[in-house]
């Protein structure tokens, strides 16, 4: 294979995956225990979805997420422990306790927030790229969202609305093949989630979302495109989620041999591992090294947002408004 | 330099004004220029009822009409917001809501606290409301309870073209999101109005007559009606004090508190449906904070728990007016003193 990404290109990738990997994997045990609030909806086996589109995009980019939103976060470099401490609803939490893991947001990093309502965070993209344009920037906006949200009329809307005023918008559904437990296949009237950017008249592709590469590619000519003025974008994305809907969610609605295949051949980074060594692009200690540093990462994580304090019982009415008297 | 204006030209003038101040203000909404992609006028209609009339031309690229998309227009407007823009936006009618209220009630308002502090959504939502114009259950609601019920938002309901100006630059400059409602039956209103950039602050109430008798508190579009009926009263004798809200979120709790504590009387009148409205939340508010000073129980003039109907005669049963008003506050003011 053949790439033009430099080493510390490739490596950055493969870190960004391997950090989304080994945070939604340790979740996984630790929601069993009883000790994280709410409910989590876990990201690992998208990890080249992420990974493949931010390698894109710059701070002054900006990005919505939806529920199942951390590994968006980590990728547009949000902080790992700020992130781990918001799951587990403390003050040192990227939003102070008050968002959970539906709501991680910084904004200070363009991640204009994980999203609990299905679909919500289209048009507000389409808002970002609308400011980018009338300030004159050449900033993009890129709205994450799954299959299920594919049906939801705010993604319709945003989807026209970028394609009439020409908004540098990239819209990248990540058809994961389940809205909750109701199958993609029965849910999307169409074959791909792609074919309906024609009744945009925007460009529409579908990629394997296995792929790191492929994902780079379509992502890198959508961010170009609309960059340079030219318009909206819609990538489909296909992959899998190695995990239920939710914790706890015990995926009956599945065909849990074909998960199992995914996960043992198709893995995103398996695959990375695979096709970087062989090409003689990187060394597999460079990769074993990283793997090492995000294990230790995420331990340290961890053990910091268990210990970290909750927020204090002031906040409770604090940050409601800027101001209000 | 005041000069007499139209509660729609002081509407106008804000935004024109804050848009020649801050090159971050902009407008979208349905036809508010008019003609976008016609062969014919550009700035065709200056929005529905003409309120954004001249803009598209003083202001290129920057008075946006959008699709008739509520959730994608009005979602854009709060992503903008976040991304250091101040987006004016129009939905034409309140009632509209229903189409995009996820973005209103689960984005805009939401973000600060959620995101822990450190949003700030600078989004306007200027919306006509109200009955009056026989536009029948679909285009004549006020919703006003709706609004305020919802924490990280800021309602404003201005009753003269004075506070309309001076609450629209405020709610412009304001770092919350507002929800900024115009009744469609004061657009024609006259007033002064400086000519100068001038703000009313949020949350104070406006003592529009003062009396000993009964406190009327009401807003919008119910001011001059309260008016009317505490002039009549005075002729019998009966002093009311008028109070226009101006905002229902921040709301001027100590100003209503202060009046009934001294007249003991308290008769709330609001052109919205009854459950769980301005009406009931300021009757709740007296009766918790000021029980002690009420002669009287309180009275509440509203609109019947009814949609709002179309044809005239039924319209003008609905809508509160002042004689029921005026029916109201001698109800509960001691008949003694009238005679």
């Amino acid at each position: 294979m053949t790439t033009h990404l430099s080493a510390e290109q490739l490596l950055h990738a493969y870190r960004v995956m391997r950090t989304i990997r080994v945070f939604e994997e340790r979740l996984h045990i630790e929601f069993a225990t009883g000790e994280i609030p709410g409910f989590v909806h876990l990201y690992a086996g998208e990890e080249a979805s992420a990974a493949g589109v931010m390698a894109h995009l710059r701070d002054d980019d900006c990005i919505s997420s939806n529920h199942r939103g951390h590994g968006h976060c980590i990728a547009k470099g949000v902080d790992v422990h700020g992130m781990m401490a918001e799951i587990y609803g403390k003050k040192t939490g990227v939003c102070q306790g008050k968002g959970g893991s539906m709501h991680i947001a910084d904004l200070s990093k363009g991640m204009l927030g994980a999203n609990g309502i299905v679909g919500a965070g289209a048009p507000l993209v389409a808002g970002a790229a609308l400011a980018a344009k009338l300030k004159g920037t050449d900033a993009v906006a890129v709205a994450f969202f799954g299959d299920g949200a594919s049906n939801e009329g705010a993604v319709f809307e945003a989807m026209n609305l970028a394609a009439i005023m020409n908004l540098p918008c990239i819209f990248v559904a990540e058809n994961n093949g389940y809205a909750e437990a109701t199958a993609s296949n029965w849910s999307v009237s169409c074959d791909h989630i792609a074919d309906r950017a024609a009744g945009f008249g925007m460009p529409g592709v579908t990629v394997d979302g296995f792929d790191f590469f492929a994902v780079h590619e379509a992502a890198g000519a959508a961010v170009a495109r609309a960059r340079a003025g030219e318009g909206p974008s819609l990538i489909e994305v296909k992959l899998t989620r190695y995990y239920g809907h939710f914790e706890g969610d015990a995926q009956t609605y599945r065909d849990m041999d074909e998960l199992k295949e995914m996960r043992e051949v198709r893995d995103c980074l398996k695959q990375f591992r695979d096709h970087t060594v062989a090409a003689g692009l990187l060394d597999i200690s460079q990769l074993d090294d990283i793997d090492g540093e995000v294990e230790r990462q995420i331990e340290d994580s961890v053990i910091k947002a268990k210990s970290d304090p909750k927020p204090p019982a002031a906040d409770l009415l604090a940050d409601v408004y800027v101001s209000y008297p | 330099m005041a000069r007499k204006i139209s509660y729609q030209q002081a509407i106008n003038e804000a935004m024109a004004q804050e848009m020649r101040r801050d090159e971050t203000v902009f407008l979208i909404g349905q036809d508010i220029a008019g003609g976008a992609g016609a062969p014919g006028e550009q700035d065709a209609w200056g929005g529905v009822l003409g309120v954004t009339k001249g803009l598209y031309h003083q202001f290129p690229g920057r008075v946006l009409d959008a699709p008739l998309s509520e959730i994608g227009y009005v979602g854009a407007a709060v992503g903008a917001a976040t991304r250091g823009m101040r987006p004016v936006c129009e939905l034409m009618f309140v009632d509209f809501a229903g189409c995009c209220l996820d973005q209103i009630l689960n984005q805009a308002a939401k973000f600060r606290y959620m995101f822990g502090g450190k949003a700030v959504t600078p989004f306007v939502l200027r919306a006509m409301y109200g009955a009056g114009l026989r536009a029948a259950a679909q285009h004549s609601q006020m919703l006003t309870s709706l609004w305020t019920h919802i924490p990280g938002l800021k309602v404003v309901c201005p009753s003269s073209p004075y506070d309309a100006k001076g609450l629209l630059i405020q709610a412009i400059r304001d770092n919350d999101p507002v929800i900024f409602l115009e009744h469609k039956m004061l657009y024609g209103m006259q007033g002064e109005v400086p000519e100068e950039l001038y703000t009313v602050p949020f949350g104070e109430a406006n003592f529009l007559r003062e009396g000993d008798d009964v406190t009327l508190v009401t807003y919008g579009r119910m001011v001059h009606l309260a008016m009317d009926a505490a002039a009549s009263l005075a002729r019998q004798g009966i002093g009311c004090e008028v109070l226009d809200l101006r905002t229902t979120s921040p709301l001027d709790e100590d100003s209503i508190l202060e009046s009934v504590e001294k007249t003991g009387r308290l008769v709330v009148i609001d052109e919205a449906n009854p459950r769980c409205s301005m009406a009931t939340d300021i009757s709740a508010l007296v009766a918790q904070k000021a029980f002690a000073a009420l002669k009287a129980p309180i009275e509440m003039v509203t609109a019947p728990h009814t949609p709002v109907p179309f044809t005239d005669s039924l319209e003008d049963l609905y809508i509160p007016n002042a004689a029921k008003i005026e029916a109201a506050v001698l109800k509960i003011v001691d008949k003694r003193k009238v005679a």
